[in-house]
């Protein structure tokens, strides 16, 4: 279970993250929407340890993490993709999985033996499969099209087995077509795995279809949280969020 | 997580072979190596082609070494050059001054530099693209005016005289230009190998993450710092290396070694030979050696014949010799799978 208590962060005089308490019990898959400079992605960065909060907590199941560097969240279970597909742009994706697991393993600093490792072989063969990347694996990364690099980044994060998975716009920069397949592929990864997922969205058709639990931010803070019918009937969200600028997804 | 830890069971057996069988080549290959230059000195008494293949070693190493940082890395270090120099003067210094034997004084340079290139690298490798390499460089201005400076311990602007002893070990008598040779051939064939290992290796791999992209490389978990600190030291290794052939040979040891001018021929030669394939270095090495020696040969404005060069490289191939020719296979290849 990971568990936001009281997260806050501000640079300068904005309060980019403020006072947020959620909790996000295990298998469970939370969509979090909300404007542009909501707060989204400093949120999940404050999470992955990219930046330091200044107050609060980050528990994993009862561990408090906040002010942790990125590696030591990784090592305890919180694995991230990036809105941006981050990846290794001159390996290919197998090299790409097997380093992740060499990782994941400790055996990154390991000199005297030969890359691959036997024994990362079948952790990183079964992720492509699972994303879909099997047939493309000696493919330098890239050279992918961007659905495949963003599907490669959520690998890197599903092959180190998170027991929290955050996805930042999985389907970012995708046409509408490819965005249902990624979507599809989240919600299929999400009930296959048994993890818990956190992604960010912004195609609220996407998001009032598949997520069971939705939390809208605005300025840094806690609008509303709860399921999809709730927050379409949310007054404040619909003030906020939806009336203005989506105003065709609530009908 | 069952499911991935399901999926884990299968398919095992199949994949132990090739990276294993890769080492064994690698080593094959560096063995036909060792034997053909090992040969050269039965066919041949030319002690020109012996002095530049001991140089190639010596440059070869170093710019080998400094691939490690800017080719497999991407910490392109303007001061690498002062671990050439640092080898050469320590491994000079220990045999002048305590007289031990070869390999204890090689195995105590390699200490020497290590803890060095710690406490150098510690500082360094926090920086980022042009401050790493500004902050190298100063590093390295430092050694060489430290060496400029003390002169009653580094004989100063006059650099290490009255050569260095050399005795006999093993069997071995480096003062023999036959021995002197055939064992810097085979420090180069070594060093290549172990760098080899180590470009091949996981860590090798983890090296090539940072270089592409270190911010991801930390969310898997790898620490980023420690793994450059690392590469640091292990590159310096390898220099100081090729510092201490080029003390054998001279016997003696210059400050020339340790001035920036030898980290800025290590990146001349890693522009000349490539950066993207491991042996690339080692052909910019005899590319720059030959130049150098055929153009000196010519005219005292050999620095102009070399710039062009250079130029030819950096604007005209916009690649390295090798890393053009390996690209030329690779399409060669591609086109033909294509037909």
């Amino acid at each position: 279970m990971l568990e936001i208590r009281n997260l806050a962060k501000s640079f300068g005089g904005v309060k980019a993250t403020n006072d947020v308490s959620l909790d996000f019990p295990d298998g469970s898959l939370t969509a979090v929407i909300g404007p542009n400079g909501a707060g989204k992605s400093t949120f999940f960065n404050l999470i992955t340890g990219a930046l330091k909060p200044d107050t609060g907590q980050v528990l994993l199941d009862g561990v408090d993490l906040a002010g942790c560097s990125p590696p030591e969240i990784v090592r305890h279970g919180i694995g991230r993709a990036f809105q941006v597909a981050s990846i290794f742009k001159s390996l290919t994706v197998q090299e790409t999985m097997l380093a992740a697991v060499s990782a994941d393993q400790r055996s990154s600093a390991v000199l005297h033996k030969r890359f691959p490792l036997p024994e990362t072989r079948d952790r990183a063969g079964h992720v492509m499969e699972l994303l879909g990347l099997a047939g493309k694996r000696h493919r330098t990364a890239a050279t992918l099209s961007h659905g495949d690099q963003k599907l490669l980044d959520i690998a890197l994060a599903l092959v180190l087995e998170p027991k929290v998975l955050l996805l930042d716009e999985p389907t970012a920069g995708m046409g509408p077509e490819e965005r249902w397949r990624m979507i599809d592929k989240v919600r299929e990864l999400w009930e296959t795995q048994k993890i818990t997922v956190v992604f960010i969205e912004h195609d609220m058709d996407i998001v009032f279809k598949i997520a069971p639990k939705i939390v809208v931010l605005c300025y840094g803070r806690i609008l509303a949280t709860g399921t999809p019918d709730e927050i379409r009937n949310n007054s404040a969200v619909i003030e906020a969020y939806l009336g203005t600028e989506h105003a065709g997804a609530t009908a | 997580m069952t499911e991935l830890e399901a999926g884990r069971a299968q398919g095992l057996a199949p994949v132990r072979g090739g990276s294993v069988l890769q080492r064994y080549r690698d080593v094959l290959i560096a063995l036909v190596a060792f034997a053909v230059l090992a040969s050269v000195p039965l066919l041949t008494g030319s002690k020109a082609l012996l002095d530049f293949v001991i140089r190639c070693s010596a440059y070869g190493l170093f710019a080998t070494s400094l691939n490690l940082l800017v080719g497999y890395t991407g910490l392109t270090s303007f001061g690498h050059g002062m671990f050439f120099g640092l080898g050469a003067y320590s491994f000079g210094l220990i045999m002048q001054k305590l007289g031990v034997p070869i390999p204890v004084a090689f195995v105590a340079t390699l200490a020497i530099t290590a803890l060095v290139a710690a406490a150098i690298g510690a500082i360094c490798v926090r920086l980022k693209e042009i401050y790493f390499a500004f902050v190298t460089l100063a590093f390295q201005m430092l050694i060489h005016s430290t060496i400029l400076s003390w002169a009653s311990f580094t004989g100063g602007d006059q650099g290490l005289r009255g050569g260095i002893p050399r005795p006999v070990f093993l069997g071995i008598d480096l003062a023999n230009h036959v021995h002197l040779y055939i064992a810097s051939c085979a420090l180069l064939i070594l060093g290549l190998l172990g760098m080899r290992q180590i470009a091949q290796s996981p860590f090798g791999y983890t090296l090539r993450m940072i270089r592409d992209n270190a911010a991801r490389a930390s969310f898997l978990g790898i620490d980023v710092w420690r793994a450059k600190l690392t590469v640091f030291v292990l590159a310096a290794l390898f220099a100081a290396m090729g510092g201490m052939v080029m003390a054998l040979f001279v016997s003696g040891a210059y400050p020339e070694f340790a001035y920036w001018t030898i980290s800025g021929e290590g990146i001349f030669i890693n522009m000349l030979g490539g950066v993207s394939t491991f042996l690339g270095p080692m052909v910019g090495t005899v590319l720059l050696l030959l130049l150098n020696d055929t153009v000196t040969r010519f005219t005292e404005y050999h620095g102009i014949v070399l710039g062009v060069v250079i130029l030819f490289f950096a604007l005209g191939l916009r690649k390295g010799l090798l890393d053009f020719v390996a690209e030329w296979f690779s399409q060669r290849r591609d086109a033909g799978e294509g037909r």
